[in-house]
């Protein structure tokens, strides 16, 4: 077998979790049938999470490059609020979702241009719409709420497929494609040698810019799907609440999940564990009790946990404390 | 009433500076924080609207979420000669200089929505805000008159630290000790948002199940997220459970209509007329008061659907 998997952490967090939870109350794992469909806890977490796990997929391969993307949920404001404008006006679903999606590749789009082709440093090029973009969303809905109603369209994020919800499904869907594109090609090779050495690999006959402007097109995509899924979830466009702070959850998702923040290597799989043991922990403070002003705390706690244990020193350093057992 | 004679000539001479003000269009300074939320967006647009109607030239500057943008405004508007200036502070503290520079120049200066602190309190002519706390005392009033003091209740905060979720929750709180049968058995915090509202809901009626009798949401966002998640669970919000909330937008009036919200008291944020009326006392040399909240009503079954033609925001 290969070396220790950077995924073996987060789930043992995310298995820490739920046993703590169980402990705590039973009925946390209790799945029953209400209406033709699952109901309980983790169904919960697997659709409160979806959005997360989406955004996180496209920020994993940005951050592989080497890069990082802010702009990610003001990606979703924009993309919400264009569902909701079109939907209002009276446009068919297929219309309203290729143009969530389009706004969400135009703004990857304009990341990449930034990143890619003009070279300018990954934060401070997705910082620039993670500003604006906000903004624009704002204006796309003239600054109010707009409601949506659309049974179609709400389905999207809150609706069940034989029993099973439909958000979860999408998102497991797009996890597995871009495992089997990303994995059976040599694309994701591409991508790590990039995010490795960028210089190196362009000597190499990598057309560099071109697959580091890829990662932000696909990362926009991701945002503005997670959007439609945002928007449908409450059955409104919020343009100045949605996808608030996604950004860093979406990187915390990454981090944990075992994807160096120095490019380089990413795990598919880790990102998706990570973002559901993030979601885990936003309801286990829910679950417990804990009161909201110290909520963030234990999350804090439990991210730092995870990424120490991922660190080659911090390897090194327990390797030493167990000499016997790492030699086994 | 005695009249010196120095006092007819200083009312005299008001007299003539209320006149010089009505002839020439009134110049007012508003320094607005920024455009965060829907309730700041109809705050701003009743400040201009009114502004407009009342032949007001008003000077409106966007802080953008940033003191030093606001701080930036107040000293354009000391230098433009404004008649008055509006403030909408974004944070308590540091006002001190540019306020003791408006003084000097004699403008007056009256501060809205939030308070600030300083160390002289000549600083500022007066205060008008929203009563976060008459409005939580309003929920618990109605709630008790309402359940005849019995019931379960959850509570949605709003973003923790912040005032308004501050004052909703402990009026609330002092308003229910009276009904011993009135408890809080839960309480999460959703942000303020939709989403957290809908999500913490979820968690909560797993959690507790069917013995949720009541849902106080410290703001309608949050309240119509949760109503999403009480029908999910395949409960009737406002029949299952009673739902209580603060803002009264159009949507939550709406929901009140609908029989989905049972009661969302006011957070009113057309601010204009009060403040106008304000700014001509102070101007007129009268004395205000000090510290004056707008006013706020409650919604219900009985006068929601009658009051939705008339919601501005």
């Amino acid at each position: 077998m290969k070396a220790k998997s950077p995924v073996i952490w987060p789930l043992l967090g995310l298995a820490a979790l739920v046993l703590l939870n169980a402990v705590h109350d039973l009925g946390f794992l209790k799945i029953t049938l209400l209406d033709g469909h699952l109901y309980g806890v983790p169904i919960d977490i697997l659709t409160q999470g979806s959005r997360t796990m989406l955004v996180a997929l496209g920020m994993t391969l940005v951050i592989a490059t080497g890069g990082v993307d802010l702009s990610v949920g003001s990606v979703v404001a924009i993309a919400g609020a264009v569902c909701a404008v079109l939907l209002q006006g009276g446009h068919s679903l297929a219309l309203t979702l290729a143009a969530a999606l389009g706004a969400g590749l135009l703004a990857g789009s304009a990341n990449g241009l930034l990143v890619a082709r003009l070279g300018v440093q990954p934060i401070v090029a997705t910082l620039i719409l993670m500003v604006a973009g906000r903004g624009l969303a704002q204006l796309i809905v003239d600054g109010q709420v707009i409601i949506i109603k659309s049974p179609a369209f709400e389905y999207l994020a809150n609706g069940f497929l034989l029993g099973l919800p439909v958000a979860p499904l999408l998102v497991v869907a797009l996890y597995l494609a871009t495992h089997l594109a990303l994995r059976r090609t040599a694309l994701g090779l591409f991508i790590e040698a990039v995010g490795d050495n960028e210089t190196a690999s362009r000597f190499a006959g990598l057309a560099a810019a071109r697959i580091k402007a890829l990662a932000y097109i696909f990362c926009g995509a991701g945002a503005g799907l997670a959007g439609v899924l945002a928007a449908a979830n409450i059955r409104a466009a919020d343009a100045y609440r949605a996808g608030e702070n996604m950004e860093l959850d979406a990187i915390f998702a990454v981090v944990v999940g075992g994807t160096a923040l120095t490019g380089g290597r990413f795990s598919i799989l880790g990102t998706a564990v990570g973002a559901l043991l993030i979601q885990t922990l936003t309801t286990t403070m829910y679950n417990l009790g804990v009161p909201p002003a110290i909520a963030p705390v234990p999350k804090a706690l439990l991210i730092i946990g995870v990424t120490l244990l991922q660190s080659d020193k911090i390897g090194r350093w327990l390797g030493g404390l167990w000499p016997k057992r790492e030699a086994a | 009433m005695k009249t010196t004679p120095w006092f007819k000539t200083l009312l005299l001479t008001f007299g003539f500076a209320a006149a010089l003000a009505s002839a020439a269009p009134l110049k007012i300074g508003f320094a607005q924080t920024g455009a965060e939320s829907a309730w700041r967006a109809a705050n701003s647009e009743s400040m201009k609207v009114e502004a407009a109607k009342r032949g007001i030239d008003l000077k409106f500057s966007d802080g953008q979420g940033k003191q030093e943008n606001q701080i930036r405004a107040l000293r354009s508007f000391i230098a433009q000669k404004v008649d008055a200036i509006v403030l909408a502070p974004l944070v308590e503290t540091g006002w001190d200089p540019v306020l003791r520079d408006a003084k000097r120049a004699g403008i007056p200066v009256i501060i809205t929505d939030r308070s600030i602190q300083t160390a002289d309190e000549s600083l500022y002519a007066c205060f008008i805000g929203s009563d976060f706390f008459a409005e939580g005392r309003m929920a618990a009033e109605w709630l008790a008159k309402k359940t005849g003091g019995k019931g379960r209740i959850v509570e949605l905060q709003g973003t923790p630290g912040s005032a308004p979720a501050n004052d909703r929750r402990k009026a609330f709180a002092e308003g229910i000790a009276k009904y011993p049968g009135l408890q809080v058995i839960d309480s999460q915090s959703g942000d303020f948002r939709r989403t957290g509202g809908k999500e913490v809901m979820e968690a909560f009626l797993k959690k507790h199940g069917k013995i949720i009798d009541i849902l106080y949401a410290h703001n309608d966002d949050m309240a119509l997220g949760a109503i999403q998640a009480i029908e999910e669970a395949g409960l009737k919000p406002g029949t299952d459970i009673v739902i209580v909330s603060i803002d009264a937008v159009r949507e939550g009036v709406q929901a009140v209509a609908d029989g989905k919200i049972n009661c969302t008291v006011e957070c009113n944020p057309l601010f204009g007329p009060k403040v106008y009326d304000t700014v001509a006392a102070v101007l007129a040399g009268k004395t205000v008061e000090r510290k004056s909240y707008n006013k706020d009503e409650l919604f219900d079954a009985t006068n929601s659907a009658a009051a939705l033609p008339k919601r501005q925001y």
